[in-house]
């Protein structure tokens, strides 16, 4: 049974990898998803193995039933991954309102020091502007 | 049981909510804001003064016992962390009310830099491994919408890569919590030490790289640092300050946490942080000199000083990781001044770009006084408290023949002093342009909290005597076994 909790885990891993690296931002919010769900398995396997009854059903010894604090955790996990899509959801929202478009952007700082032509020797004269300089 | 131990982490979600339901008036807003702050102050210079009595203190939320409730534990480092970080909030608030900029004056704003608080609080207080994961998601949060509240399209875009980069670090750290938790059957601090003995030395090893690494996103370590300086600069200037004076100082307490309960004697993964130091530092500072912006300089500088405090911690020797303490306790400060007085420059001149802005010291020559203390701190000059943390940090390092670290950390020194050099010839030296003659008047509140956190980091140069020996007596509670056979 924990092999094909492996193996599940370890597809939507899989997925949620190649999700999150698209640039476009509900791809990777449902590649986030995905690998959450992923952990969330993983967190189920740490219960032990199933069979055992989630709830005591009148006996006490530990034995007896699932242990119940990686399913805590599951939960916990699940309300702050709910929490943290919705804010993403709303990201994205607000990137489509400022740009007609949800593909997440170059930093513009990145990409003045890429294309600063000769950022490593020496300028002469003025004959060569910086991109500062055509800026203003 | 000293149940009092858990109010840092409750006041200010108290806050935060009576916060929410006075909303309509800002001013109610900054009196339970700045009223909380000060009143955790007072508790944090308490927790410092009981912990230095008693070692180590621990309450159980809800009564329930150690392995099953929420444990919280207060030692040493946890007070001076507490005391470090709270402080800097509140001077931060003062300052953020000040500025008045649109973001600070949000309704959101007040409500979510309480939570904010109460994140960090908690990640210093937790004791259990799990509750660090739920403080981080509450301090990440809260940073996601501080980052983004302007809604501008930098903010959104700087704030996607934080936000999904911040996430898949939490996502790993939940897996490797289900992980640690399946092999040893707990996730309370004080147990895994015992638990992780019966364990498999390699498998050992396995978790210790797995939350180093988590830890190391958060704290922004080479090479998983390339979300900090494109996500910060974006933040209103107060914010920025927050961030990367603290937030991934928190990442760096807990990479010292995980490592000294679960590795303090792996010498080999010992040796793995201090080449991930190295390259910190040097990619770090490279970064700096690179760049055009007073805020982009900074957060590279961010990234180029936790490599300093991971070097305190790889030596793990008791005086590696009270170098790194104390490295920790005044950077935080001198950070925080220096995007501050950032912010300043910005606000007087309009531009944090260095191409644009000149002679400000002509014009300002406080605000040159203002930037000067905390940047010459920064990159080691005697007598001021960088100088302080660097040389307990060589000190640590020559003691344990650590020469290729020692060399490289004071290489990184000089150029990080080049780099600051560049923020002030090119900020403050020279003829004032046309555009810093047209200045607006700098906010007195602005000013003060800057003042007094420059003032404190002298304080911290002056008192650094008793302040590493409390940083040495915490590093033995965190290392009882290195402690006894050191020479």
């Amino acid at each position: 049974m924990t092999t094909v909790f492996a193996a599940l885990a370890g597809a939507l891993f899989a997925t949620g990898t190649y999700l999150v690296l698209q640039r476009e931002l509900t791809r990777m919010l449902i590649g986030l998803a995905l690998l959450s769900h992923g952990a969330n398995v993983v967190l189920l396997v740490a219960a032990g193995d199933p069979g055992r009854p989630a709830f005591l059903d009148g006996r006490d010894e530990p034995s007896a039933f699932l242990d119940p604090l990686p399913q805590a955790f599951a939960l916990t996990a699940i309300v702050i991954t709910f929490g943290v899509t919705c804010f993403l959801l709303a990201l994205a929202y607000r990137s489509w309102v400022l740009t007609q478009d949800d593909t997440v952007q170059d930093d513009p700082e990145d990409v003045r020091v890429r294309e600063e032509p000769d950022a490593d020797i020496e300028r002469s004269g003025a004959d060569q502007p910086t991109i500062e300089a055509q800026d203003r | 049981m000293t149940p009092w131990i858990a109010l840092p982490a409750v006041l200010p979600l108290l806050a935060a909510a009576a916060s929410v339901l006075v909303g309509r008036s800002r001013a109610a807003q900054r009196i339970i804001g700045l009223g909380t702050l000060t009143a955790l102050l007072g508790l944090a210079v308490r927790l410092l003064i009981e912990t230095d009595r008693n070692d180590v203190m621990t309450t159980q939320a809800g009564g329930w016992v150690a392995p099953l409730g929420i444990t919280f534990v207060a030692d040493r480092l946890s007070a001076i962390m507490l005391l470090v970080a709270i402080g800097m909030f509140l001077a931060v608030l003062v300052y953020a009310i000040g500025q008045g900029d649109e973001e600070s004056r949000h309704v959101g704003f007040h409500p979510v830099y309480l939570t904010l608080v109460a994140g960090v609080c908690m990640a210093f207080l937790t004791g259990d491994l799990f509750n660090l994961f739920v403080a981080f998601e509450v301090l990440l949060v809260s940073s996601y919408v501080l980052l983004t509240l302007g809604g501008r399209l930098a903010q959104v875009r700087a704030g996607t890569t934080y936000v999904v980069i911040s996430l898949l670090a939490s996502i790993t750290f939940l897996m490797s919590l289900g992980l640690l938790y399946r092999a040893t059957g707990t996730v309370n601090l004080a147990d895994l030490p015992a638990a992780m003995e019966a364990l498999d030395p390699a498998l050992r090893r396995v978790f210790l790289l797995l939350f180093l690494g988590v830890f190391g996103i958060k704290a922004a370590i080479f090479p998983l640092f390339f979300w900090l300086p494109d996500s910060y600069p974006n933040a209103p200037t107060a914010i920025t300050a927050v961030f990367a004076g603290l937030l991934t100082k928190v990442g760096v307490y807990a990479m010292i946490r995980i490592q000294t309960t679960i590795g303090p004697d792996d010498t080999v993964v010992g040796t793995v942080l201090l080449v991930v130091a190295a390259l910190t530092m040097v990619i770090g500072v490279f970064g700096a000199i690179s760049q055009q912006e007073i805020k982009r300089i900074l957060s590279f500088h961010a990234v180029s000083q936790i490599g300093y405090m991971v070097f305190g911690l790889g030596l793990l020797t008791v005086a590696g990781l009270a170098a790194a303490i104390l490295y920790i306790a005044q950077y935080i400060v001198v950070k925080t001044t220096l995007f501050l007085t950032g912010g300043l420059v910005e606000r007087a001149s309009g531009t944090g770009h260095l191409d644009r802005v000149d002679g400000m010291l002509r014009t300002r020559p406080l605000l040159g006084m203002l930037f000067l203390l905390p940047a010459l701190s920064l990159a080691g000059v005697p007598p001021l408290s960088g100088f302080v943390g660097k040389f307990a940090l060589v000190d640590a390092g020559v003691d344990s023949r650590s020469w290729v670290l020692v060399g490289v950390s004071l290489a990184v020194s000089i150029m990080t002093l080049l780099s600051m050099n560049k923020i002030w010839a090119g900020a403050f030296m020279g003829e004032p342009t046309a555009n810093a003659e047209a200045t607006r008047p700098l906010p007195t509140a602005m000013v003060v909290a800057t003042g007094v956190l420059v003032a404190v980091s002298i304080g911290i140069a002056l008192g650094a005597g008793p302040i590493y020996a409390y940083a040495e007596r915490a590093a033995e509670t965190l290392l009882p076994l290195a402690g006894s056979s050191a020479p």
